[in-house]
């Protein structure tokens, strides 16, 4: 599909949305308009649950605050609704945010089963408090006027509802494509790669949770001020997993599958209520909820991707234009070669009763290629990780260019200038090569999240791109950057880890194991292209691999690792030669 | 709040915190088993309740109906998998387990009317013969085809079974609430403290049924096949041990021990059909408590539940759900500091 054939999809679905009030009954705009008010909800969930992986059962609670809010300052206190607006965003924001602040470094179903208890006691509050009419709720809510005119028929709020369901799809797209959207992309499968690409998982986190959040206070807004009428049940937990539901037929992780999935369960919910006491005539209204709950687990058993997954494999792939030249981005001035870059100085670290590095010290100086090696279980993965934050020492000091980073942040490391690659390849394999090239540019750009919703940084989107296509071309991987990373065999994804590595312009590349998997040809095109980032790009490498032919002929400098100690360092030549490194590897060659 | 009020409040908390630690247990028990966190356990021991109140009125429960529901169900489940798998000679034994044993079970409670007008003992028994088979059809009808997704995908089914549930509980129970005879008028008095027979006939089943648990597990086989599956579903798997039949078998012993909470509250506390959910969510807090794994860290955590729900009501009712539910947040920011986090079960 073209890029002009998807601008007229969607000119024809506005074109349609405009003229559905001439042509539909006002019942069917009424559906209509719930249906717009539940897309903005689902919407928010499809960004933090499809994309981000932060599954969220609460979130009927917020569209409640921003609703309560706006019908207290209108319906109870004589203000404009306006003003309701605003104060049902700021409340709803910083709840969201407080909340979020507590609650998102859960782990997994923790964060959920989290969500489940905030929501169960917001929505208790509203019953509850004084003043919010207890569960008698709040009546005679004034409609919402622009200017002078009132919008109180349902067409007339209508077009409001849409046109910010429209605003909103806008926005989501244009933030899914830029610097903070590939961040909250990238969270789904694991916090260990997001943090060694330089982003902070925990704030890319708050701001995808505040941001679902403020899409559910418009969604209660203009609940509260279309239905004039506003109780506590509505904003109860059933109503959490009825957005939940939403967005996942839609096709979790797609903003506009959030507007098709809260058509399907409105409409599919109004088909339920209108025939199913034809089926049995005794059912009451709790049959519904049997009706789709039952409807919704036989969607979850059968086609967890969602309608527009379903519906996207029959169209045909939309064609992206390779990224153009672009002004370059700016690079790091790299320290003069042979002065001290890394210091491990006696570096220890236990697992309870097991040291796995014990009082290991070494120097990496700039421009050198380092090997560490060593036989199985000597510690080599976990002196990496060290390094690069992901563990903590015990005792001992590392410092980097002069800075102490021994307890630095693991996304702090990275921003300084130390990029990795991981012995378990980590990659978004739903993600394109190309954008998992960018998220390693992720901590040399700058564009905030309002920048990324308003598409104020295409600029630096350009050249990020550009920059991203040429570290593609320099491993060898240039010619299809929009596959899929998961496509790619085990051998290349090691080499989209070093591509991605040397997008964040590192002055340290730290390689566990890269020539694992390769066959021979790849391998000495791997070293020669380590190589030539030493001899042309002044960069410093640190490498573990097991391969030895590929390692001598490869490194200026060995450190031997054996048993959590440092058995040796020194020239390969001197380092083979040695005894105690024979011993290590074949066990005594007496 | 003199010490009189302190001690009454403190004992009908533990009362109220040992029926859910019957509950909380047997979440842990399905949860460690099988990944799923089955929020409708609440329910199920609200339609134990009911159940015992039907018999008592000498009508047939709901529940008969409900079983025989999910019993058709869970039998075309069963044989539509068979058939696709090729294994058609199996057809007979999955009719005679998912169809006929629990058909046969509704049909003794049935035909035993006349016995369990008379007896107390017989109506628990047969609420509980009733209850049983509900929670193993669930699992093969809404679990098994996804028993590989994720914990959070299966979160999301119960949750969505749980509002189903509520709704079939509506169905075939009526909206009116229930309250069974009483089965003890006993008061034990120590010194200014009383503690009236109920309330010590619950504490004493939260123990002996746990007491039980713990020798289910360390002294019979299947117990041990279970703490087997709990720790390592395919190592289980390698050693002979079906995860399924494990997985059914945790069912069972969860309900019974849902199914037995019910009973006890019933005469205590008036239920509805749709009371199981707070009922379950606060078990849910004991068990998170507990991590899911631990079992004395789920009774300790259930019977905490009980006494701060028993104080919280005190000082002011209107708020009692929001406290136990608002302390849930900073429990599971101390459970998830605590426990270990392995990336590789991550969905990527």
């Amino acid at each position: 599909m073209s890029r002009f054939t998807l601008r007229l999809a969607v000119l024809i679905a506005v074109l349609a949305l405009v003229g559905a009030p001439f042509l539909l009954g006002a019942f069917t705009i009424t559906l209509m308009n719930y249906v717009g008010i539940y897309a903005l909800v689902a919407i928010g969930l499809a960004l933090l649950t499809g994309v981000g992986g932060l599954v969220s059962f609460g979130q009927a609670a917020f569209v409640g605050l921003a609703a309560y809010s706006s019908a207290w300052v209108t319906a109870l206190n004589g203000g404009s609704p306006w003003i309701g607006l605003l104060l049902g965003i700021v409340i709803t924001c910083a709840v969201a945010f407080i909340l979020g602040l507590i609650t998102l470094r859960l782990q997994g179903h923790y964060l959920s089963l989290s969500t489940i208890a905030w929501g169960l006691a917001i929505g208790f509050l509203f019953g509850n408090v004084e003043g919010l009419g207890k569960h008698n709720g709040i009546a005679s809510i004034p409609p919402i006027s622009i200017g002078s005119v009132s919008l109180v028929e349902s067409w007339q709020i209508y077009y409001l509802i849409w046109a910010v369901v429209c605003v909103v799809l806008l926005l989501v797209y244009n933030l899914l494509d830029s610097r903070i959207g590939r961040a909250m992309r990238a969270l789904r499968g694991g916090n260990t790669l997001v943090e060694s690409l330089g982003i902070n998982v925990f704030w890319i986190k708050v701001t995808c949770f505040v941001f679902a959040a403020f899409l559910a206070a418009l969604s209660g807004w203009l609940y509260a001020h279309l239905s004039r009428f506003i109780s506590p049940t509505p904003f109860e937990p059933l109503m959490g997993i009825e957005y939940l539901m939403m967005a996942m037929v839609g096709g979790a992780g797609s903003p506009i599958g959030g507007v098709i999935g809260a058509a399907i369960v409105t409409l599919l919910k109004n088909f339920v209520q209108d025939y199913l006491h034809y089926i049995i005539p005794s059912g009451t209204g709790q049959l519904e909820v049997v009706a789709y709950a039952g409807l919704f687990i036989v969607f979850l058993q059968y086609a967890r991707g969602g309608v527009v997954a379903w519906v996207q494999q029959y169209l045909p792939a939309t064609a992206i234009p390779r990224p153009s030249q672009a002004t370059p981005l700016a690079r790091r001035d790299k320290p003069a070669a042979g002065t001290p870059l890394l210091k491990v100085d006696q570096a220890e670290r236990r697992f309870g009763g097991l040291i796995a590095v014990n009082k290991v010290s070494f120097d990496v100086n700039a421009g050198e290629i380092l090997g560490l090696i060593g036989p199985n279980g000597a510690g080599k993965s976990t002196m990496f990780n060290l390094l690069t934050g992901a563990l903590q020492t015990n005792s001992g000091s590392i410092t980097f260019a002069g800075k102490d980073i021994t307890r630095t942040r693991q996304s702090n490391i990275a921003q300084a200038g130390i990029a990795r690659t991981f012995q378990h390849v980590k990659l978004r394999p739903k993600m394109t090569l190309l954008d998992n090239v960018m998220l390693g540019a992720y901590p040399r750009t700058h564009t905030g999240l309002f920048s990324g919703l308003f598409r104020l940084n295409r600029a630096e989107e350009a050249s990020a791109r550009y920059d991203a296509l040429q570290q593609l071309e320099r491993v060898g991987l240039g010619d299809k950057p929009f596959e899929l990373a998961g496509n790619l065999p085990l051998g290349n994804q090691r080499i989209l880890e070093i591509a991605r590595a040397l997008a964040a312009d590192p002055v340290l590349l730290v390689l566990d194991e890269p020539a694992a998997g390769l066959r021979r040809g790849e391998k000495q095109q791997l070293a020669a292209l380590l190589k030539s980032l030493r001899d042309n790009d002044k960069l410093t490498i640190l490498l573990v691999e097991h391969d030895m032919e590929f390692v001598m002929g490869l490194v200026d400098r060995l450190v031997v690792m054996d048993f959590g100690e440092k058995l040796i360092e020194g020239q390969p030549e001197a380092v083979r030669e040695d005894p105690r490194v024979q011993e290590a590897y074949l066990g005594g060659t007496a | 709040m003199d010490f009189d009020i302190a001690s009454i409040l403190a004992i009908d908390g533990l009362a109220s915190g040992a029926i859910y630690v019957l509950i909380a247990i047997g979440t842990v028990l399905i949860f460690t088993v099988t990944r799923v966190v089955f929020i409708p356990f609440g329910d199920i021991a609200a339609f134990t309740a009911l159940t015992l109140a039907a018999l008592e009125m000498g009508r047939l429960p709901g529940t008969a109906g409900l079983v025989v529901v999910l019993a058709g169900m869970a039998t075309l489940v069963e044989v539509v998998a068979l058939l696709r798998n090729g294994r058609a000679h199996e057809i007979p034994g999955a009719l005679l387990y998912y169809l006929a044993l629990p058909l046969a079970l509704v049909g003794v409670v049935w035909l035993s009317e006349p016995l369990y007008q008379s007896s107390m003992v017989l109506r628990i028994l047969f609420s509980l013969i009733l209850i049983l088979p509900i929670a193993p059809l669930l699992d093969r009808i809404v679990y098994r085809p996804i028993a590989d997704a994720s914990v959070l995908m299966l979160l999301i089914v119960s949750m969505a079974l749980h509002f189903a549930l509520v709704g079939l509980g509506l169905l075939f129970f009526g909206p009116e609430g229930v309250r069974t005879e009483p089965m003890t008028d006993a008061i034990f008095e120590f010194g200014s403290i009383m503690i009236t027979g109920q309330a010590a006939l619950i504490m004493f089943a939260a123990v002996l049924f746990s007491g039980l648990l713990y020798l289910f597990f360390d002294f019979t086989l299947i117990g041990k096949s279970l703490r087997a599956t709990a720790v390592n579903r395919s190592g289980a798997r390698l050693m002979g041990i079906r995860p399924e039949r494990s997985g059914t078998i945790a069912y069972i012993v969860g309900s019974l021990m849902a199914g037995v909470s019910g009973i006890l509250i019933a005469p205590v506390n008036t239920m509805f059909y749709d009371s199981g959910f707070l009922l379950g969510l606060r078990a849910f807090v004991g068990a998170i408590i507990g991590g899911l794994v631990s079992y004395p860290g789920t009774a300790i955590g259930s019977l905490f539940v009980g006494v701060l729900e028993s104080f919280a009501s005190f000082q002011s009712s209107a708020f009692k759900d929001v406290i136990v539910f608002s302390l849930l947040i900073p429990i599971l920011i101390w459970r998830s500091i605590v426990s270990v986090h392995t990336e590789e079960h991550d969905e990527e």
